[in-house]
């Protein structure tokens, strides 16, 4: 579980975060969602370690990390897994590279035993042996989010981070990127948090959602809630579509009915 | 080793073709002005004037500033690369040292090629001036030969070495501060490498009038 208190980042004169607080439950899939430019990164960055708050508590399982040491920093780093919106793929390494570099960096075992981990991640997130050798660079980009995922949870991270897993995806292959994260937040309980604008996910995956805007908290609730929520902010951003639109008219009348 | 070869192996091609050249061309002048003094000068002094004007300045800054073009901008647009499609942002969520992990092997491997490919280019541009004299018969064989065999003080010699090594860490350093400190995207990785080609000549060109000063006056 992770619980970030009244969380306030500064840049020069700007305020990203003005005191964000919120709980991400283990064994869920939680979403950050909002417009651009609402503070989204800069709080998964804060709690990935990325950027230094200016002030707040952020609590993975009750250790304030943002008062630990440089040492206790990086031995908490093992801890967790990311997914960049990029895939941030080592280009000079093939898929099995970069899946086994983590390993290579946090765990003493053998280079057969790490190939096997590695193999073994590849697949669960269903890559073909044939890919295993090629460069990032020779693969698709739904094939890269499949790497990062792997390379993300290698460790078996207590922690998974995904900023933006979706963008640049096809709908079908970000449903497919979806649900494999959500699988693998069930198999390896962790505590995942997910950054996001793509609806199709909010519904696919939304267990607990936080919508954020202008850098304050502006609601959260799940994916059950998030279409009849009375809050303009949410209401501008989930019916930005035509298809939304309709959809929460019938809802609505629905919810009268009852 | 990848960055061996990146960073040196690569360069040997680029390296031998400049010095091949330049040798010739040194020894040439050296013969035309020897051939114009009011004191007669014996011809086996062209090969020791090319050797000295080779060792002395040619091979270790002009080579080095050669380097710092395409070594530099590899470094720089390589690190810079990284940093805009957050492969350093990865590398330090892992709680992986990425200016050391990065930047260290880089330094190691142009400390260590740097030496190897300034004695290369000096050889090459021995081999030039003596291709130059068996073509144009301007200087004997045994006059070059004669001439390369003169001794040079040993202090010239660590001279160049201290000047290869010290300008080697300027060319990996400087353009991958610069590609590690790169903001934005791909135009911005542009403008890093050029300012870290450009940085990394001015400091060569001024830390080698500093080197000259301090060790040989």
């Amino acid at each position: 579980m992770i619980e970030v208190k009244n969380l306030k980042k500064q840049f020069d004169d700007v305020e990203v975060l003005k005191g964000i607080s919120t709980v991400f439950e283990s064994g869920k899939t939680n979403l950050i969602i909002g417009q651009s430019g609402s503070g989204k990164t800069v709080f998964l960055k804060c709690m990935t370690g990325l950027i230094i708050p200016t002030s707040g508590e952020i609590f993975f399982d009750g250790r304030d990390v943002v008062k630990f040491s440089y040492e206790q920093r990086q031995q908490i780093r093992g801890e967790i897994g990311t997914v960049f919106q990029g895939s941030a793929l080592f280009d000079s390494m093939t898929v099995l590279e970069n899946v086994r570099f983590p390993l290579e960096m946090f765990s003493n075992v053998s280079l057969k035993e790490m190939n096997k981990r590695s193999e073994e991640v590849l697949e669960r997130v269903n890559l073909t042996p044939e890919s295993f050798h090629k460069f990032p660079s020779e693969i698709s980009g739904g094939m890269q989010k499949r790497v990062a995922i792997a390379r993300a949870i290698v460790n078996k991270p207590k922690y998974l981070f995904a900023d933006e897993p979706n963008s640049g995806l096809d709908p079908k292959t970000s449903m497919v990127i979806d649900k494999l994260l959500h699988e693998l937040t069930v198999e390896y309980n962790t505590t995942t948090i997910i950054n996001t604008h793509d609806m199709n996910s909010v519904m696919e995956i939304g267990e607990t959602i936080v919508f954020l805007k202008d850098g304050y908290k502006e609601w959260d609730g799940d994916k059950n809630e998030i279409l009849t929520a009375d809050n303009e902010s949410v209401i501008d951003f989930v019916y930005s579509s035509k298809l939304f639109t309709k959809l929460r008219d019938v809802l609505l009348k629905e919810k009268q009915n009852k | 080793m990848r960055e061996v070869y990146d960073l040196g192996m690569s360069s040997v091609g680029i390296v031998a073709f400049i010095s091949l050249f330049m040798g010739a061309v040194t020894a040439i002048q050296m013969a035309q002005n020897f051939q114009g003094a009011d004191i007669p000068v014996p011809n086996y002094y062209v090969s020791y004037a090319t050797k000295v004007v080779l060792i002395l300045e040619f091979s270790p800054t002009i080579i080095s500033l050669i380097l710092a073009g395409k070594v530099g901008s590899y470094i720089a647009s390589s690190i810079g690369t990284m940093r805009v499609t957050e492969q350093i942002d990865a590398l330090d969520v892992m709680g992986i040292n990425s200016p050391s992990f990065l930047v260290m092997p880089k330094v190691i491997a142009t400390i260590f090629f740097n030496p190897i490919l300034i004695m290369i280019s000096i050889a090459m541009g021995l081999l030039g001036g003596y291709l130059i004299g068996e073509a144009t018969q301007m200087w004997s064989q045994s006059d070059y030969i004669t001439g390369l065999q003169m001794p040079m003080a040993t202090r010239l010699f660590v001279y160049t070495f201290v000047k290869t090594v010290c300008f080697a860490f300027v060319i990996a350093t400087v353009p991958a501060y610069y590609g590690y400190n790169v903001k934005g995207g791909s135009l911005e990785v542009g403008r890093s490498s050029t300012a870290a080609v450009v940085w990394t000549s001015v400091i060569l060109i001024i830390l080698n009038l500093v080197l000259t000063q301090t060790i040989l006056s």
